[in-house]
């Protein structure tokens, strides 16, 4: 992750309604919640401010309603925000006029849908080539692109199927494919694997890791699943009633959520899986016994059995084999069973 | 919804609910307006030289648009004429291409034989062996029984009109998703369009265009375009918002959009409305021989004007088979998958219907140098029942009529009429203040307004007892078709195998156009009232039908399982359950049966009657458009009445009922 900023949002309001604007006015661009109800207005997204680093992936959840999906189509200028900036590489994106929008759209977003918004007259590969098409890119290009685009997401050979012909899976992997062949640089994913079945979904996610690691691009992804967003989530954004309530790594949500909704969230979280030694660890005594020291940046759960196995607190060391910190039994039990 | 919640919101029939309505609006308004009529004669009859003369003011102004309007040096006839040109050249390249022949060139027509051949290919492409079968026999029905020339002459017309008609609907219905401006203007247009009968459309062409193909082709793409509209307005606006916004994500412009993401995605939507188009193209095409139109309409026209029944029938079949062709051609388009080829797929493997279809044509146009019966067969080979039918027909009449002449006699004579004379008696402040309660209590203020002040309207333009005639055939023949469609409806509902058999009777049913349904209805009762009445039965049964079908299907399971849990007989299970449930659906099914007896009224004209229909008919040779135009606007008018009053009420019910 580097320091760069890909987007940033500040203050960016949506409200569903009659006369949006001229209701965020009558209330000095700070509507309250009760405001919003007596005259009927949604706030669906509520002052949001955030950064997204390039290549980062954030990730947003929240309640069904919560807003999540607004606040990515603010984004990608499906909707337009009410009131707020929204700076996409340094420019501010509301103010683009619709020609600048479909060149940003032809060449730095990419998105993937829930239900996958594929084109049904179209076979796989005119469905891929669909974005390159409308371009204006020649036949043969655009061909050659899409079947790399295909091969990358494993439909090889599928090429003249229709997405009828296809199972959800597959069909979604059309969409990612179609979303990556103008090789945007930011990747905008909304629920894409929840219309699956569980186990296509797990198969999924390792097959977007596999492909962000190989093309680390920035993402901005949206789940229900809590569990899905810590296997790949650099940061996690947890958005109620359109309001961003925290956004912090998913460790640091575990560890401190700031409120029970979050905590909620964060209740069946894979502990073992998500907090670092690190995080849990205090600073080393002088006579801490140092053989078989720890790893500050494992997960608990690959040193617990070694720290819960000892009568004495384990060292921690850094990559280089400094020593760092001590952890104890007590401060891994409560960090893998939580606050009891 | 809770159980115990609909069976105590019960039967809408019964005498509690009519008694929540408020009767004694009814009766103040029913007893003023008889008093009234003992006040001024006018309210019984509303005096003529009191009728405003909209009709000459409609006629004049057509005469002048047709004779003297003008722009600068441009007259309004230029242009009409213009637009004729405009026409005529499609339909004459169609024409030469499917009966004439190339003059100039010298060559002949393409060969029935390819015709047939071509239809069944095509037939075999779309929908396989069966639909090849057909559609081949049809074809080859037409050339057998000596109907190719005027089947072919009907044809041109739909070939081209078509077309043109899907693409300005096509045009209109995109207008309409992109701006509520053209929408608030095109669509109450189309509603007044769709309740205005095919032959109200005719007098304003006949003035402005004359007599001929050409303006019967015009009439006929005016006519057949909304419904295309209608379907690529639905179609658009219910693409999936996906799809859409995959399509602005991969960086469309609004054209593109439209173009390659909104249209294709609601092909099949599309496709309904091309099937359409086409159905009531030919629908159109037959009705407008009344404007000398040539083709098989023509034929029939002149077959059932001189009672030569047996070639009706013939022709009458020969236009059945053409909608039917027609209807299963675009239906199977409309349903069809594309299919994909494996890249190994050979270029005659993918194209093998195209090139056979190109093999026969040529073989066939070198074939037909030699053999001139491979271009069109002569008479002498052809073949006919007209004799064997009529004379079938004259012998039944001889034996059945003994029969049927005084069941006729006695129901037209002892109930039909006594009827008639009631509607002709009802004094109007009674029968506008009647549909004005009913439109408050149903439909609040707007519906009321617009109810009763149409019903003024037919009444100050003058067209009161035409009117009041036409609502006597509508209402009897509907009353009948309830009686009939209903219990057909709930029959099917109990048992699949019924309804499959009854639903492609429908189906098939509706693909007639109503010209048809004439012919066994003057073979078994002659003219008269009665004849006018079993036309529109026969004709506008199927929607009540299909309706009660629907509503019965759509009442869901655990409705019913509850009424069986809850210890209901069967009986009482359908009675306070079923019926009550499916009764808002039924309604609209009713409303749907008057809007198709409406438009029955214009052609039951053809044999004798005195409602608007007629004042219709009468102003075609005349050419007195405001009278035809006027009548025709009146039917709608009646349709539009009728409609909203059903329509409010049965939203209502729905309300209460917590369906949608
Ligand atoms: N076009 C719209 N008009 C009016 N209200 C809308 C519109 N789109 C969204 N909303 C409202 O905005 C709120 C947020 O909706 P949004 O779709 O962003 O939620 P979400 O978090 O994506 O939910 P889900 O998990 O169900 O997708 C909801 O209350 C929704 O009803
Ligand atoms: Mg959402």
């Amino acid at each position: 992750m580097s320091d760069q900023v890909q987007i940033s949002c500040r203050n960016v309001w949506k409200v569903f309604g009659p006369d949006p604007a001229g209701f965020m006015k009558r209330h000095g661009g700070q509507p309250t919640t009760e405001a919003l109800a007596s005259e009927g207005y949604i706030g669906a997204v509520q002052d949001v401010s955030f950064d997204v680093g390039a290549g980062e992936i954030l990730i947003v959840m929240g309640l069904s309603g919560s807003g999540k999906s607004t606040l990515i189509r603010c984004i990608t200028r499906l909707n337009d925000p009410t009131t707020g900036e929204i700076d996409f590489e340094g420019n501010n994106i509301l103010t683009a006029k619709p020609k600048e929008l479909i060149e940003l759209r032809r060449h730095k977003m990419g998105m993937v849908f829930q239900n996958f918004g594929l084109l049904p007259h179209r076979s796989v590969l005119s469905n891929v080539a669909f974005p390159l098409e409308i371009q204006g890119i020649d036949r043969r290009e655009r061909n050659k692109r899409a079947k790399e685009m295909i091969e990358l997401v494993g439909l090889g050979g599928r090429e003249d199927y229709f997405p009828r012909e296809l199972s959800g899976g597959q069909q979604q992997r059309v969409g990612i494919a179609r979303s990556l062949a103008v090789e945007p640089d930011v990747w905008f994913l909304d629920e894409p694997f929840s219309a699956l079945d569980p186990l296509i979904r797990t198969e999924m996610q390792d097959e977007f890791i596999r492909l962000q690691q190989l093309l680390k691009k920035t993402i901005v992804f949206i789940t229900h699943d809590f569990e899905e967003a810590t296997r790949l989530a650099d940061r996690i954004g947890i958005m109620k009633d359109g309001r961003l309530v925290q956004l912090s790594t998913p460790e640091q949500m575990v560890l401190h959520p700031a409120n029970d909704y979050v905590a909620e969230f964060a209740r069946n979280a894979p502990r073992d899986r998500i907090i670092s030694v690190k995080a849990i660890m205090e600073p080393a005594a002088q006579n801490t016994p140092t053989d078989h020291p720890v790893t500050g940046t494992d997960r608990i759960g690959a040193a617990a059995e070694r720290v819960l196995t000892a009568d004495h607190p384990v060292l921690v060391i850094d990559h280089e084999g400094l020593p760092v910190g001590q952890v104890d039994r007590h401060a891994m039990t409560k960090a893998l069973f939580g606050a009891v | 919804m809770d159980i115990a919640h609909t069976t105590d919101e019960a039967r809408p029939w019964s005498g509690r609910a009519l008694l929540a309505l408020p009767l004694w609006q009814f009766f103040v308004v029913i007893a003023g307006g008889i008093l009234l009529t003992t006040l001024w004669e006018g309210f019984a009859r509303w005096p003529d030289d009191l009728v405003i003369p909209m009709k000459e003011w409609i006629t004049r102004f057509f005469e002048w648009l047709g004779k003297e309007a003008a722009i600068g040096s441009y007259s309004f006839k230029d242009f009409t004429r213009a637009i004729s040109d405009l026409l005529s050249y499609p339909l004459e390249w169609t024409e030469a291409l499917l009966y004439r022949g190339i003059k100039p060139l010298g060559l002949p027509p393409i060969p029935w034989v390819a015709v047939v051949l071509g239809t069944a290919i095509l037939g075999h492409w779309i929908g396989g062996w069966r639909l090849a079968l057909f559609v081949g026999a049809s074809m080859l029905y037409l050339s057998i029984f000596g109907l190719w020339k005027d089947s072919m002459r009907t044809l041109s017309i739909v070939l081209v009109a078509v077309p043109i008609a899907a693409a300005i609907g096509l045009f209109l219905g995109i207008r309409v998703t992109r701006s509520k401006r053209a929408a608030a203007i095109i669509t109450p247009m189309f509603d007044l369009m769709q309740a205005t009968p095919h032959m109200a459309y005719l007098v304003p062409v006949v003035v402005l265009f004359g007599f001929g193909q050409v303006p019967a082709m015009l009439a006929t793409v005016i006519f057949a375009m909304p419904p295309m509209a209608r379907c690529a307005i639905l179609g658009i606006q219910t693409v999936p918002q996906d799809v859409i916004e995959s399509g602005r994500m991969s960086g469309c412009t609004p054209r593109q959009l439209l173009w390659k993401v909104q249209l294709p995605t609601s092909k099949k939507t599309l496709m309904l409305g091309l099937n359409q188009v086409v159905m009531q193209t030919l629908a159109m095409v037959v009705i407008a021989s009344l404007v000398g139109a040539s083709g098989l309409g023509q034929k029939l026209l002149f077959s059932l004007q001189q009672l030569r029944l047996g070639a009706a029938v013939e022709q009458g079949l020969a236009i059945v088979l053409i909608a039917v062709v027609l209807d299963r051609l675009t239906q199977a388009y409309a349903y069809r998958e594309t299919i994909h080829y494996s890249a190994t797929t050979s270029f005659f493997q993918r194209h093998k219907h195209l090139l056979l279809f190109l093999f026969i044509l040529i073989v066939t146009f070198i074939a037909a140098n030699f053999h001139k019966e491979l271009a069109i067969l002569p008479k002498k080979m052809t073949f006919t029942l007209g004799r064997e039918i009529d004379f079938a027909v004259r012998e039944f009449s001889k034996n059945a009529y003994d029969y049927i002449g005084p069941v006729r006699d006695f129901i037209t004579v002892s109930i039909l009429l006594p009827i008639r004379d009631f509607y002709l008696w009802l004094p109007w402040p009674v029968l506008v203040g009647c549909i004005a309660v009913a439109g408050y209590r149903l439909g609040g203020f707007p519906v009321m307004t617009l109810t009763a002040s149409l019903m003024l309207a037919i009444m100050l333009f003058g067209f009161w007892e035409p009117a009041m005639l036409t609502i006597y055939l509508v209402f009897s023949a509907v009353v009948i078709c309830i009686l009939i469609g209903v219990p057909i409806g709930v029959l099917a509902s109990r048992s699949e195998r019924i309804a499959k058999v009854t639903m492609t009777i429908c189906d098939t049913l509706q693909t007639f156009p109503s010209f048809i349904y004439l012919i066994p209805v003057i073979m078994l009762f002659k003219v008269g009232d009665l004849s006018n009445i079993i036309a529109i039965l026969a004709y506008a049964t199927v929607p009540a039908v299909r309706y009660t079908y629907l509503g019965l299907k759509r009442v869901p399971e655990v409705l019913k399982e509850a009424a069986i849990a809850n210890g209901c007989t069967p009986r009482q299970k359908f009675w306070k359950v079923e019926m009550p449930f499916a009764i808002p659906e039924i309604m609209l099914g009713v409303n749907q049966t008057i809007m198709m007896a409406l438009a029955m009224t214009a052609i039951t004209a053809l044999i004798g009657s005195r409602d608007l229909g007629q004042e219709i008919y009468r102003a075609l040779p005349t050419a007195d458009t405001g009278r035809g135009l006027l009548a025709g606007l009146g039917i709608a008018a009646i349709g539009i009445i009728a409609d909203r009053l059903i329509s409010a009420w049965a939203t209502k019910k729905k309300k209460n009922l917590g369906i949608e």
